[in-house]
C-alpha cells in the first residue's frame, strides 16, 4: 500500500460456477497511466475475472480496493459510477440510432423540465469527444450505415466518454483494421498520459508488446505470474501460459489409419478464411487449434454445408462434390456436431426420441413417410444404451436433460446416419468431466471403427490429448500442422497467436 | 408421518394431472353444468346441431394447428373460405358440371392460395403474418371481384347435400370432420412429415443443420391450412345453399382460439390436433350453451376472450 499509483487491487478472488472453479485466489493490481495486459488461453478465467470487476458476476471469495477503498460492485452502473468502464469484444449497438444517441444512451443531454433530448447538445458533445480523443466521424450517421469497425471505434468512444479511471478493453481489436489499430493506440497513449489506467486482453502478442507495460497471466483460474514488459519475451509468454503438465484424463488409442476419406483444397469463405487444405483418413482424429475467430468453426460449417464455399474444392472418396445444403453433406456421409447444441443440434422442445433419428428417419420409415414405431423405439433404446444418456425414458424433454447427455443425443442423432466423416466442433464445451471421458472413449471407438473425425477445440489438452494430428488457424490461415510425435503445446499455441511453424525458433 | 407425506404426494400428483389435462377436465366441467342448467342442451338434435356447427371451424383449426406448430400464423383462412366457395359454388349451379368439378375447383383454389402464402413466407422470409394478412385482404378482394359482391345461388341439390345431407341420421359435416382430423392426427403423428413440422418449429436452424427443408415443410403447412380452408368454405356454402363473398370474416380469430386452448404453443414446436379438436368443442358448446340460456352474444365475445387467456395462463403454469 502507500503507492499511489496503484489505483485498482482485485485481492484473492475466487469464484466457482456449477462444477467449475472458474477462479481461485487470483489478486491483480492496475496503476494509473499504465497498460496492464491481462493474459490466458481461452477458458483461463480472464472473462469471468473482468466480469466480476464489471458487476456482472458476484465473486465468492476476496475483495475490490479502489483508490484504497474498499468497495462493492454489484452492477455494470456501479461499475461505471466507480470509474470502471469496458469495452466490450461483441458490439451491441442499437442499429437504427445516430452515433451521437448510441455513445449518449441513457444518459442524453436534455432539457431540464420536459425531458426532452438536446439535439444541439448531444451533438456538441460528442463532437468535443471526438476532437478530444482524435478521430473524425460525422455524430449524425446511424449505426448501420457504418463499417464493424467504425462500430467498434464508437464502441470505444462511449467506454471513454464515461470519463473513468480505469478501462477495461476487450480484444479491442478483433474487427478493426491496422490503420485503426494505430488509431487505437494512439487513443490509448492519450488516456494514459492523462493518468488512466488500461486493462488490456489480446491474443495478439506484437499488440501485447507494443503497447502494455505490465502483464498478467492466468492460468485454469489460477494466478500465474505478473512481470513487467521489459522482463519477458514472446516464448517465455506463452510458456507461462499453456505450461501445464498433461495429465492423463485423455485415454487415447491409436486407431489403424486407413485410407483417405475427406480432402479438402484451397477452400476459402469470404471474409472468414482462405486457402484451407487437408486431407483426412478412416481412423484419424485431427485436431483443428486456433483462437476464437481464428475461422475454425466456419471451415467446419462450409464443409457441412451451413455456409457456401466461395472458393476451392471438397472431395469425397477422391469425388469432387458440391455441398450445397447439410442433407448434400449428410447424404455424402458427413455429419457436424456443432458448437452451440441449443441454437444448432437440438430441438430442446422435442423428446430424446424424436431429436435422436430426426436425421435417420427414412431408414425406419415404410414408403418413405410412415414411421415404423416399433422399429424406432428399438434403435433409439439401443442408442440411449449404447451411449449412456441418463434420462428417464425415451419421451423425456430434451430441454430437461444435462448439458452432457444433451451433447450425447446429438451425437446419437449424428451416428444413426452412419457417416464416414464426423466433425465434432467443441464436443465437451459446457460438460461435466464424466461426460468429457464418456465422449474421448466414444471417439476412439468411431475411430477404431474406421470412421475420421475432425476436432474442433479451444482446450489445448484436449487437443494434444485426442488428436492424431493437429493443424492450426491463424485469422483464417492455416499456420502450422503438427504430427503427434511434433506435439508442443508452445508452437501450436504460437501458430495460434500467428507464427507460422517454420518461423517458430525452437 | 408417512401417510402425511403419502398424502401430500398424492395431491401434487393430482395438481400436476389436472394441469396436464386440465383441458379435458374443463370440457367436461362445461359439458355438465350445461347440461344442468338447460334441459334442451343435452339431447341429441342438439349435440348434432352443435357438432355441424363446430365442423366449420374444427377442420380450419386442424390446417391452423400444423401452422402454428412451426410457429406461423394464418391469418388469411377466412379469406380463402369465402373464395373457395363462391368459386366451388359458381360451377355447382343445376344440371352444368358433375358436383365433383365444383368441389375440386374449391379446394384447389384453398390449396393455390396457401401454397402462394407458404412460398412467400418460406422463400421471400417475410413474417407469416404479414403475409397472410396481404391474403386475407388479397383474396376477399378476389371473391368480392369474382362475385360483384353478390352471393352465389342456384345451386344443385347434389352440391347443397355436402353440408346440407345426412348420413344415417348423423349430418355430413360432421364425417368430414372426423375424417379430417384422423388424417390430421395421423400425419402429425405417424409420419416423417409430421416431425419435421414439429423440428421446424422447434428450432429451424437445427432442422436445417439436422438435413431437413425448412422451406417446404413451411409451404406444406400453409397448404394444408389453405386446403382446408377450402374445404371448410365448400361445406359452408352448401350448407346455406349459397356462395356468400362476406362469409368467414373473423373465422381466423375461433380457428387460431381453438388452437391456443388445446394447447399449442403460438412459439411453434408444441401442439396436438386432439388439443385442437378439443379447443374447437369448447368454444361450439360455450356459444351454443349460452345461446341456449338466452345469454346475450354480447357476453359470449367476453367469455370467449376470457377462456383463450385462460388456456395460456393455465399452459405456462403445466410447462413450469
Amino acid at each position: 500500500m502507500g503507492n499511489p499509483d496503484v489505483i485498482l487491487e482485485m485481492r484473492n478472488i475466487s469464484k466457482s460456477f456449477p462444477g467449475v472453479q472458474a477462479l481461485k485466489d487470483v489478486s491483480l493490481t492496475v496503476r494509473s497511466g499504465k497498460v496492464l495486459a491481462l493474459m490466458g488461453e481461452n477458458g483461463a478465467g480472464k472473462s469471468t475475472l473482468m466480469k466480476i470487476l464489471q458487476g456482472i458476476y458476484k465473486p465468492d471469495q476476496g475483495e475490490i480496493v479502489l483508490k484504497g477503498r474498499r468497495v462493492e460492485i454489484d452492477s455494470p452502473k456501479d461499475a461505471l459510477r466507480l470509474g470502471i468502464s469496458m469495452i466490450h469484444q461483441e458490439l451491441s449497438p442499437v442499429l437504427e440510432m445516430t452515433v451521437a444517441e448510441n455513445i449518449f444512451l441513457g444518459r442524453e443531454p436534455h432539457y431540464r423540465y420536459t425531458g426532452i433530448v438536446n439535439r444541439k447538445k448531444l451533438r456538441r458533445d460528442t463532437l468535443a469527444l471526438f476532437q478530444d480523443i482524435g478521430i473524425e466521424m460525422n455524430p449524425n450517421k446511424k449505426l448501420s450505415q457504418l463499417s464493424v469497425a467504425e462500430m467498434q471505434l464508437v464502441e470505444i468512444v462511449k467506454a471513454i466518454s464515461y470519463n473513468s479511471d480505469i478501462i477495461i478493453m476487450d480484444e479491442p481489436t478483433s474487427a478493426i483494421t491496422d490503420r485503426e489499430v494505430e488509431k487505437l493506440f494512439q487513443i490509448i497513449k492519450r488516456l494514459t498520459d492523462r493518468g488512466k489506467a488500461i486493462i488490456y486482453i489480446s491474443h495478439k502478442m506484437d499488440e501485447i508488446f507494443r503497447i502494455c507495460d505490465e502483464i498478467v497471466v492466468l492460468r485454469d483460474g489460477q494466478f500465474i505470474d505478473a512481470k513487467p514488459i521489459g522482463e519477458l519475451d514472446q516464448n517465455k509468454l506463452i510458456s507461462l501460459m499453456v505450461g501445464r503438465e498433461l495429465n492423463n484424463v485423455f485415454p487415447k488409442e491409436t486407431a489403424g489409419i486407413g485410407e483417405t476419406i475427406l480432402e479438402v483444397e484451397n477452400l476459402g469463405l469470404d471474409g472468414k478464411f482462405r486457402g484451407v487444405s487437408f486431407r483426412l483418413r478412416r481412423g484419424e482424429i485431427l485436431g483443428l487449434a486456433g483462437l476464437m475467430g481464428a475461422g475454425r468453426t466456419e471451415v467446419a460449417e462450409t464443409i457441412f454445408g451451413i455456409h457456401h464455399a466461395t472458393e476451392g474444392e471438397i472431395r469425397i472418396k477422391g469425388k469432387p462434390v458440391r455441398i450445397k445444403s447439410c442433407k448434400d453433406a449428410i447424404d455424402n456421409g458427413i455429419a457436424l456436431v456443432s458448437e452451440d447444441r441449443k441454437l444448432k443440434g437440438l430441438n430442446l422442445k422435442a423428446s430424446v426420441q424424436n431429436n435422436i433419428t430426426l436425421s435417420s428417419l427414412l431408414k425406419y420409415s415404410v414408403l418413405r413417410q410412415i414411421v415404423n414405431p416399433r422399429l424406432e423405439r428399438t434403435v433409439v433404446e439401443q442408442q440411449i444404451e449404447a451411449l449412456n444418456i441418463k434420462t428417464p425414458s425415451r419421451k423425456q424433454i430434451v430441454n430437461f436433460l444435462s448439458g452432457g447427455n444433451q451433447q450425447k443425443v446429438v451425437i446419437g442423432k449424428w451416428l444413426l446416419c452412419e457417416p464416414d466423416v464426423l466433425i465434432l466442433d467443441e464436443p465437451t464445451r459446457g460438460i461435466d468431466v464424466g461426460a468429457k471421458y464418456e465422449i474421448y472413449k466414444m471417439m476412439n471407438l468411431l475411430a477404431k471403427e474406421g470412421k475420421a473425425i475432425l476436432m474442433i477445440s479451444s482446450e489445448m489438452p484436449e487437443l494434444l490429448g485426442m488428436s492424431d494430428r493437429v493443424i492450426v488457424l491463424h485469422e483464417g490461415e492455416v499456420t502450422g500442422e503438427f504430427l503427434r510425435e511434433e506435439f508442443d503445446q508452445e508452437k501450436i499455441m504460437a501458430c495460434a497467436a500467428g507464427f507460422k511453424k517454420g518461423e517458430i525458433v525452437a | 408421518m408417512k401417510a402425511e407425506a403419502r398424502a401430500s404426494w398424492d395431491v401434487n400428483a393430482i395438481k400436476s394431472f389436472a394441469l396436464k389435462y386440465w383441458i379435458y377436465i374443463a370440457f367436461a366441467v362445461l359439458f355438465v353444468i350445461l347440461s344442468v342448467a338447460s334441459p334442451s342442451f343435452l339431447t341429441v338434435d342438439n349435440m348434432l346441431n352443435v357438432l355441424r356447427q363446430v365442423s366449420i371451424n374444427g377442420i380450419i383449426a386442424v390446417g391452423m394447428t400444423f401452422v402454428i406448430i412451426t410457429g406461423g400464423i394464418d391469418l388469411s383462412v377466412g379469406s380463402i373460405l369465402a373464395l373457395s366457395g363462391v368459386i366451388a359454388c359458381s360451377l355447382a349451379h343445376p344440371d352444368t358440371y358433375p358436383v365433383f368439378v365444383a368441389v375440386g375447383a374449391g379446394l384447389l383454389v384453398g390449396l393455390l392460395c396457401g401454397v402462394i402464402n407458404g412460398t412467400i413466407i418460406a422463400y421471400g422470409k417475410v413474417a407469416p403474418f404479414i403475409v397472410t394478412l396481404g391474403m386475407l385482404t388479397i383474396a376477399r378482394g378476389a371473391t368480392l371481384v369474382f362475385t360483384g359482391g353478390r352471393p352465389v345461388i342456384n345451386l344443385s341439390d347434389a352440391y347443397n347435400n355436402i353440408g346440407g345431407g345426412y348420413i344415417q341420421g348423423i349430418p355430413v359435416p360432421i364425417y368430414v370432420l372426423i375424417f379430417v382430423i384422423l388424417i390430421g392426427m395421423f400425419l402429425l403423428n405417424f409420419t416423417r412429415f409430421g416431425r419435421h413440422v414439429y423440428a421446424v418449429g422447434g428450432n429451424e436452424l437445427a432442422a436445417r443443420v439436422s438435413g431437413l427443408n425448412p422451406a417446404r415443410v413451411k409451404i406444406a403447412v400453409y397448404a394444408i391450412s389453405g386446403l382446408l380452408s377450402g374445404l371448410a368454405g365448400i361445406i359452408l356454402s352448401s350448407r346455406v345453399m349459397a356462395g356468400s363473398p362476406v362469409a368467414g370474416e373473423g373465422y381466423e380469430l375461433d380457428a387460431i382460439a381453438a388452437v391456443v386452448i388445446g394447447g399449442s404453443s403460438l412459439a411453434g414446436g408444441v401442439g396436438k390436433i386432439g388439443g385442437t379438436v378439443i379447443g374447437a368443442l369448447i368454444i361450439g358448446f360455450m356459444n351454443n350453451g349460452l345461446d341456449l340460456l338466452n345469454v346475450s352474444s354480447y357476453y359470449q365475445q367476453i367469455v370467449k376472450g376470457l377462456i383463450i387467456i385462460a388456456a395460456v395462463l393455465l399452459d405456462r403454469k403445466s410447462v413450469q
